[in-house]
């Protein structure tokens, strides 16, 4: 009874060790990501000689919102923001719509050279996009799309990782649901707009995160083809900022700052859908 | 229109009623078969031409399907299937984009052995894929099962870990040349003060030999959280029971890890690995930002193959060279990855 007892109290306590091991394992990770974040924030409300300060301080004595006010003023920064903002929301629309539309038919159609079309994407998944970027660019430049920020739309919009994404989600759905809705008698563009889109939200947010990180942070594709200073993206100013600026450390990081806003609000309106829509498209093989 | 059409139905009845006739006179199973199938698309067509439709039903079915793929497709092929196929033409020839095209065989292959520049870059990338491959997969399978447990701010944790692969790199790189600045930042300035690290020892994390180290650690802490998302899909995956039945027969956390987890998440660890070793031959922007100069320019010690195909195509103009680059990039990924799925084959059997 004694014996059975102890067993049971250390068995207690090694649950509790191996607890506090785990919550001391987390914040010791969180701390790893968070802080160059939280070092950005401080470092952004303060003078250039007060960022490398010794010692430190996390919040300055007197904040320099002006960082954020002279940043405007510096660069375009409001030009790199209109045009990354335009091409972000194009091309991820672009992007959930033909993805899915094309994924729809791939799952629950039957068709002539179904396999053979979707050979062609798989087979592209695994080829690197910079293998083929030059080729890429004399075409575009052929068709009179270098320096505009639609080369990069047709560049970013038609992704086989959206294709497959989507149709793998598509896969997990039953195909007797669509049936059941072609015997009422209903289209198949109404099956797609009734029935699959309203199920896909998951996999949609998730492909969103993708494509809206994706193309926001983008800058080998903006910097082959964007040259102009007024058509260029937030991410090439930035990088023009650092390197005309480069000890201004104040301002650089309340533009980097700035740059990070909208995807970080993006991701944590949709970040609930995201583990579920990562698990659902089969993303995990 | 409507003797015409009479016409048609007429000529379409007399070849399926030979068809028949065929089909019967048939003794070869197989040949029989394919008689069956033609006769049936002709009386189809002959039933759609009764019914005074214009295409079968069949045709029509194709359409629709292919109106569905047609606006996703149509762009690809476009800005990815031909970009492919002319970049594979290109490697063999000599061009500057505007002027006459020269057909150089595989001159611009051999011209890339002696090439000193472009065997650093060789060898960065190998370097770096070899660095973070591994030391990503294990990270991110970690934190993956550690924040499967039921762990208060669960959520949180697993939002905060995906920051990193979030931020755009440009913001992101700043803050790590900031705070590994090799006089002024944080790093340095506590290996001075409090590690008593002499000045001249101190580490210059972005050039010589320390900067692959650099640029592997960074990715690690930015891609993780990416792999620990799939790894958790991964985990959800496997059934409680068997983590039960494994406690029932007194296994340990390792051995419950050995023999249950690793197992289980094979097909996981295989799409990780896969998808980060393609991804990590794409590396350009991460080299270019933490240890290019102002102008972006990389030096030997951090050059990557991407960079160089970059210089070579935008910079001097040599396409055909550039391209030469990209198709070693692109041998090296698809070989990687066809022994990559031979090894799971060889495993699943």
């Amino acid at each position: 009874m004694n014996n059975k007892e102890k067993k049971f109290r250390s068995q207690k306590r090694n649950a509790l060790i191996g607890k506090i091991c785990i919550y001391a394992i987390l914040i010791i990770i969180t701390a790893l990501f968070l802080v160059p974040f939280l070092w950005m924030l401080s470092a952004s409300f303060k003078t250039d000689r007060e960022v490398f300060a010794i010692p430190m301080q996390w919040i300055p004595d007197n904040p320099r919102w002006e960082n954020y006010v002279e940043i405007w003023t510096k660069i375009p920064l409001l030009t790199f923001v209109k045009n990354t903002v335009i091409l972000t929301i194009v091309v991820t629309l672009l992007q959930l719509l033909t993805s899915s539309f094309a994924a729809y038919s791939f799952s629950k159609l039957q068709f002539k050279h179904k396999n053979l079309l979707f050979l062609a994407y798989i087979a592209t998944i695994a080829m690197p996009w910079q293998v083929y970027m030059v080729p890429q660019f004399i075409m575009m430049r052929s068709m009179g799309l270098n320096d505009k920020l639609l080369a990069m739309i047709c560049l970013q919009a038609f992704s086989a990782f959206g294709v497959f994404m989507m149709k793998q989600f598509y896969d997990g759905i039953p195909s007797e649901l669509c049936e059941a809705a072609r015997i009422d008698g209903m289209s198949e563009y109404k099956i797609y707009a009734k029935i699959m889109l309203p199920l896909s939200k998951p996999s949609l947010s998730t492909l969103t995160i993708f494509t809206f990180v994706n193309t926001w942070n983008d800058y080998l594709g903006p910097l082959i083809y964007l040259r102009s200073e007024e058509k260029k993206t937030i991410q090439l100013g930035l990088k023009m900022f650092i390197g005309q600026y480069s000890s201004e450390y104040g301002l650089i990081m309340a533009g980097s700052v700035l740059s990070l806003i909208p995807v970080i609000i993006m991701f944590l309106c949709l970040q609930k859908y995201f583990v579920e829509g990562v698990a659902a498209t089969g993303l995990k093989g | 229109m409507d003797e015409k059409k009479t016409a048609q139905l007429k000529k379409l009845e007399t070849e399926s009623a030979e068809l028949m006739k065929q089909i019967r006179n048939e003794n070869d199973i197989e040949k029989k078969k394919k008689l069956i199938v033609k006769r049936e698309k002709i009386e189809r067509k002959a039933v759609a031409l009764r019914n005074n439709r214009k295409i079968s039903r069949e045709t029509k079915k194709d359409l629709i399907a292919y109106s569905f793929i047609a606006p996703n497709f149509i762009g690809f092929a476009v800005f990815t299937l031909i970009p492919i196929v002319f970049a594979f033409a290109l490697a063999f020839l000599e061009w500057d984009g505007n002027n006459a095209v020269k057909f150089v065989g595989v001159d611009n292959f051999v011209r890339l052995t002696d090439d000193t520049f472009f065997l650093a870059a060789l060898k960065n990338t190998l370097v770096y894929v070899v660095g973070t491959v591994p030391l990503t997969m294990i990270a991110s399978l970690a934190l993956a099962i550690v924040l499967n447990q039921k762990v208060k701010f669960r959520g949180v944790f697993r939002t905060v870990a995906f920051f990193p692969y979030v931020a755009s790199l440009v913001a992101i790189t700043a803050v790590w040349k900031m705070i590994f600045h090799p006089s002024k930042g944080p790093i340095n300035a506590f290996l001075y003060y409090v590690m008593n690290v002499p000045n001249e020892e101190l580490p210059q994390w972005f050039s010589g030999n320390l900067v692959m180290i650099t640029l592997i650690l960074f990715s690690v802490w930015k891609y993780m959280g990416y792999y620990m998302v799939i790894y958790l899909a991964g985990l959800q995956g496997i059934s409680a029971e068997l983590y039960e039945a494994g406690g029932l027969d007194g296994a340990n956390t390792w051995q419950k890890f050995k023999y249950i987890t690793w197992p289980q998440l094979r097909s996981t660890t295989f799409f990780v690995v896969v998808m980060l070793t393609i991804n990590c031959f794409k590396v350009y922007d991460i080299a270019v930002m933490l240890a290019g100069g102002g102008d972006g320019q990389l030096s030997t010690s951090a050059t990557v193959l991407v960079y160089y195909i970059y210089e070579k195509a935008f910079k001097t103009w040599e396409l055909g060279y550039s391209s030469a680059i990209a198709m070693v990039l692109f041998v090296l990924v698809l070989v990687i990855t066809l022994i990559q799925f031979q090894y799971e084959k060889k495993l699943s059997e």
